[in-house]
């Protein structure tokens, strides 16, 4: 059994705020969910299944229910960090496909600038009943340089390069100064980025995201439904999903469970990494981008560092435009978890709702793709193909 | 630019782990060892990883291995480095390299152990590397 054209993406919603001193939690995430219904041309009462991550206030998903005052037929709040609503995607497809609901709303968000959270370079503690808390935290594993080490070990291997790692910046940026929403609107250069202060070798300030206020939401459908709707039909193809861990410290730090996620999806819609023409890829930092796009099949392992290089991801230029909002290295990186977005972008471009700078001609084909946790421990990899109908 | 001492947070032991941190306070690094696959593994845990074996013990490691990986957080106070290194035995351990030349530091580079004390007054030290 395959969701190979069982269920439609009919609305998506970026939330415009990237700080909301002024919002609560479960607001941000209630207008996005309304932004998303309107999209589709939808209502709240239209909504009979419910996913969202560990962002959602309360018990799993099930005060951001009470408070949407939603009426329920399936509910799902799996937390796979950043990945998590990529992979809520397929999950609500298998959902729809099985019947068990027929309007999937999936939300994100998160306040950390109004909070004033340590993001990158702090450590962060899930708690001490967490098995691996008392083997690592000691250490300091912060994002920036637990990826640092995936960056520094994958340049050792393959002979990667800053420069090379640059070349993602500066093609998000090119995106992003077309994005009036975008944090970063600034166009870099690789000089600028390689230049920029080091936060953990080897990455540098312009190699990290933004930390964003903000949120989003997707609505999921029956094709059915779908038909009824005036939008534009984005058909899911397929979806996949795979963690990777630390392997009982047989640890590999060059690859990333998108070497298993990518495949799963790609059998499934029936396509090759060749044939699409728009791909959103995580972007939590620029090795992020260099080893999902060789994980996914976009280039051979190692090669990561040629691909991207010399604007190959730059819509209009390069073979493979990437994260044409800007992405999280400039636009938005709501709650920490950059995988909604990555879809909400994917959508826009089979639509032909992007910047028109930015648009992909005939854009019938797309990927998204999210990580979420850390590459440098363990993460949920989750990768979803769509296609313009 | 040296290493400077940072204040590491103690460990909490549980029942899965009072083992390891008892031997951890007598200067033994210890690694979990499979009698079914024998395979080890780290972080040592009840179950062996590899094969799903309950049948597992703590083995003594010694202490010698090389960096797989390394990244300095520069924007820490004091900056410090983060390591995996691959034990002799075979397993990759998350930990910090200490006493050492932050600028200097390299992929393959031999370390040994040398464990290091933690904020609680009882609480036991952790297993770090010095360049051997």
């Amino acid at each position: 059994m395959s969701i190979n054209g069982k269920a439609y993406i009919a609305g998506v919603y970026e939330h415009p705020t990237r700080k909301a001193i002024d919002k609560s939690l479960a607001q941000l995430h209630a207008e996005s969910a309304l932004g998303a219904l309107a999209d589709a041309g939808l209502t709240k009462d239209d909504v009979d299944g419910y996913f969202c991550a560990g962002d959602a206030p309360g018990l799993g998903p099930l005060s951001l229910i009470d408070y949407m005052g939603l009426k329920l037929k399936h509910i799902d709040a799996t937390e796979t960090g950043g990945s998590s609503y990529v992979l809520h995607v397929g999950h609500a497809a298998e959902a729809i496909a099985m019947g068990k609901c027929s309007v999937a709303l999936i939300t994100l968000a998160g306040r950390p600038r109004a909070e004033g959270m340590a993001t990158g370079t702090a450590p962060r503690n899930y708690g001490s009943s967490a098995p691996d808390v008392a083997f690592e935290f000691p250490f300091g594993p912060t994002v920036v340089n637990m990826y640092a080490m995936c960056a520094q070990r994958h340049m050792y291997e393959y002979g990667t390069t800053s420069e090379q790692l640059a070349w993602i910046k500066v093609a998000a940026s090119h995106h992003a100064q077309y994005n009036e929403y975008a944090m970063l609107r600034n166009v870099v250069t690789v000089d600028e980025v390689i230049n920029s202060p080091m936060i953990s070798d080897p990455l540098h300030r312009l190699d990290c995201c933004v930390i964003s206020d903000g949120g989003g939401a997707i609505i999921v459908t029956s094709p059915e439904i779908a038909k009824t709707l005036n939008r534009p039909s984005v058909k899911i193809l397929g979806a996949g999903e795979a963690p990777k861990h630390q392997m009982g410290g047989k640890i590999d730090l060059t690859y990333s469970g998108a070497v298993w996620s990518g495949p799963l999806a790609f059998d499934e819609a029936n396509v090759t990494p060749s044939d699409i023409k728009y791909a959103s890829i995580y972007d939590s930092f620029t090795i992020t981008v260099l080893m999902q796009l060789e994980d996914l099949g976009f280039c051979e392992k190692g090669q990561g560092g040629r691909f991207v290089s010399d604007g190959n991801l730059i819509a209009g230029t390069g073979k493979l435009p990437f994260n044409t909002d800007g992405g999280g290295l400039c636009n938005n990186h709501p709650a920490n978890r950059g995988g909604l977005t990555k879809v909400i972008e994917a959508v826009r471009q089979l639509r032909g709702e992007a910047h028109p700078k930015v648009q992909v001609e005939n854009c019938n084909l797309a990927l998204a793709h999210g990580t979420g946790g850390s590459l440098g421990t363990r993460h949920g990899s989750a990768t979803v193909i769509m296609e313009r109908e | 630019m040296t290493a400077q001492q940072r204040s590491f947070p103690s460990p909490i032991s549980d029942p899965d782990t009072e083992d390891y941190w008892n031997a951890a306070k007598e200067g033994r690094l210890m690694i979990a060892s499979c009698s079914d696959c024998n395979e080890k593994h780290y972080y040592p845990r009840s179950m062996c990883p590899h094969c799903g074996s309950q049948d597992v013990t703590l083995v003594q490691s010694s202490g010698k291995g090389e960096i797989y990986s390394w990244s300095v957080l520069r924007r820490a106070d004091p900056p410090f480095a983060i390591a995996y290194v691959t034990l002799d035995e075979g397993p990759t351990m998350m930990t910090n390299i200490i006493e050492c030349d932050l600028d200097s530091l390299t992929i393959g580079q031999r370390v040994r152990l040398k464990f290091s004390e933690t904020e609680e007054v009882d609480g036991p030290p952790v297993p770090t590397f010095i360049p051997d």
